[in-house]
């Protein structure tokens, strides 16, 4: 018997240990790789020096006195995905517009499933659709170089991309804007493009900000659809239709040739492309937890006002007691349309000077 | 099309109302005098908001909602097809049950109504902002802060504001949905005056559950009842000597 309890006490506590690590194990890998590119990278940017690295211009890892400068490519970098941001804000933030009132509510679903179907499409599919489809566009059409490789073509593919995420993101926030304010505005004689976009829009900018800076986060990783169609040349931008390589291009490229010293090179590239991708998730998070914050005071009000609600509607029903059963049935079906809608209307008032004040400032 | 005129008496003519296969309104007919304010009063679920939002055609949101009858302000046919739905609701503004400002500054609340109809200059726009507030009696509270964000004040704050936006459309009828239901006694005190300020100007049709106050406000009341209309008439008649013994029942509080 003795023995029994034994084996079963160890096995719990093996069965904790497997538990625990198995939580811990992405915070372990987390750990894991910024140790690596830190322990690998650092070293490599002190021997260089920060501004030869960061701030140089010359990248030529391989040449007789090697250079390694990546300021071209940060540059490039931020290029591609500010022009993709802008592109893919522009589409996305109206696509959302039209699923919130704008297209029939029969397909919205169907629209909203196709675009959750775009961000399961592997990238190097939308490189290769890239390269046969838009690059050669972009050479024959709009560039005026000739060359449809370059900044345009890979913005163009990564906009594409991150669609889904700016749509769905500001989409949600729309949503969770209340109703009262679009009727509260339709009632003033706008129209409904005005009440949209004057006040819909606005009240969920939070949201949408938040989906932007999630769709910034993925436009700056993104690596393999942007290889095929960036053009590669390790140049400052100049104009649009250029050639350039950004960080994540350089890395994958030179990752399976170089050695040593530039091998190193890339891995403090990725250092660059770490910290710049964790700024972005911080900030992300930030908006969020302002947000849910937001919404669980609203929550909380809400149940408040609903109680309220709760008393007026038991007073009448009282009243409805005293009305025939016949004439008391319909009245309770005569409620709900009204109700659901009032329900609806509940707005989400603030006690004076909460973080409204903040925020004006 | 037909622009609104001075006239603003409300009629409607056999009003029907469906939700879906419900029968909300049933054969309604009134004529609400110009100029003055009429209560619509009945035990909640009669069918008096659904009637209200018909004036300013909020039901067109409500999927299912189909509506038969003839409804006029002054010669101007609601639903005809040349009227614009827009300008329609430019002149009959609406007060909600809950306040409902903007998440924007109380300036910009009150701004977007002419805003929306091309007020641009910012002289013309000041000069409405304050027009309005002070019509809403709530200047003199806010004036030091028009940048403060609107949803940052109390509840019957919130509600006079809203009340000022709808005057800085220049309505010529205001449509109001139980405004001080949600509201404390002095609030809702106040709003009462500023009803009876407005009378004189606008034409005014009220919702509310609160029967002293459609004695108080009232000229003219409607009480409804299971989406019929059973009496109209001015409010002292009806609360004094019903016709309908439904109405009495219904004022004395001695239901069925």
């Amino acid at each position: 018997m003795k023995n029994i309890h034994k084996f079963i006490n160890v096995r719990e506590k093996v069965m904790r240990g497997v538990f625990l690590f198995s939580a811990v194990f992405s915070i372990l890998a987390l750990a894991t790789i910024t140790v690596f590119l830190f322990a690998n990278g650092i070293p490599f940017i002190a021997k260089t020096g920060v501004g030869k690295f960061l701030a140089g211009m010359k990248w030529a890892p391989l040449a007789d006195q090697p250079s390694f400068g990546i300021f071209p490519m940060i540059v490039a970098s931020l290029y591609v995905t500010a022009l993709s941001v802008i592109f893919g804000i522009g589409v996305g933030l109206l696509t959302a517009v039209a699923l919130y009132k704008f297209v029939p509510k029969k397909i919205v679903a169907p629209i909203r499933q196709v675009i959750n179907l775009l961000a399961g499409i592997p990238s190097v599919i939308f490189g290769m659709f890239g390269m046969t489809v838009i690059v050669p566009f972009v050479r024959d059409y709009i560039a005026p170089t000739g060359v449809g490789y370059g900044i345009f073509s890979a913005s163009i593919v990564l906009g594409i991309m991150i669609l889904p995420t700016i749509v769905s993101v500001s989409s949600d926030a729309l949503n969770s804007v209340p109703e009262s304010y679009y009727e509260g505005a339709l009632a003033l004689g706008a129209t409904k493009e005005q009440t949209t976009f004057k006040v819909m829009l606005p009240a969920a900018k939070s949201g949408v900000f938040a989906g932007v800076v999630l769709a910034i986060g993925r436009a700056i990783g993104e690596t393999m659809a942007v290889i095929m169609v960036i053009g590669g040349s390790p140049e400052l931008p100049e104009s649009v239709f250029q050639s350039v390589r950004t960080l994540t291009a350089n890395i994958a490229m030179g990752a399976m040739e170089l050695t040593t010293d530039a091998r190193a090179a890339l891995i403090a590239c990725g250092v660059v492309l770490f910290v710049f991708t964790l700024l972005l998730n911080v900030s992300f998070s930030f908006l969020k937890r302002d947000k849910t914050e937001k919404s669980a005071k609203k929550e909380k009000q809400k149940t408040a006002a609903t109680a309220e609600e709760q008393v007026e509607f038991s007073q009448e029903e009282s009243l409805q007691k005293t009305l025939n059963p016949l004439q008391a049935a319909t009245l309770q079906e005569d409620t709900t349309p009204e109700n659901k809608r009032r329900q609806r209307n509940t707005p989400d008032p603030q006690p004076y000077r909460t973080e409204k004040e903040g925020e004006e400032q | 099309m037909k622009n609104f005129t001075d006239k603003t008496n409300i009629s409607a003519k056999d009003c029907n109302l469906y939700y879906g296969d419900f029968h909300a309104l049933k054969n309604i007919n009134v004529e609400i005098p110009e100029r003055q304010v009429t209560a619509l009063i009945g035990p909640s679920g009669c069918g008096k908001s659904t009637f209200l939002k018909i004036f300013n055609r909020m039901n067109d949101l409500v999927e299912g909602c189909r509506i038969t009858g003839e409804y006029k302000i002054g010669d101007v046919n609601i639903f005809d097809k040349e009227t614009d739905v827009n300008l329609l609701r430019k002149n009959v503004g609406m007060v909600f049950q809950k306040p409902n400002p903007f998440p924007m500054s109380i300036y910009d609340n009150i701004a977007f109504a002419p805003r929306t109809f091309g007020v641009k200059n910012r002289y013309d726009l000041d000069a409405i902002v304050e027009k309005s507030l002070r019509k809403a009696d709530i200047w003199d509270e806010v004036k030091d802060r028009l940048k403060k964000n609107a949803v940052g004040m109390s509840g019957g704050q919130q509600q006079r504001l809203c009340i000022a936006r709808a005057l800085a459309a220049e309505p010529k009828i205001l449509l109001m949905d139980e405004p001080t239901s949600a509201l404390d006694p002095i609030s809702t005190g106040k709003i009462e005056e500023l009803v009876d300020e407005l009378k004189k100007d606008i034409t005014i049709v009220i919702v509310t559950h609160n029967m002293q106050q459609a004695a108080r406000i009232a000229d003219k009341t409607a009480f409804f009842l299971l989406g019929e209309l059973i009496e109209f008439g001015d409010t002292e008649q009806v609360f004094t000597s019903p016709e309908d013994e439904r109405t009495e029942r219904y004022i004395t509080g001695r239901f069925g």
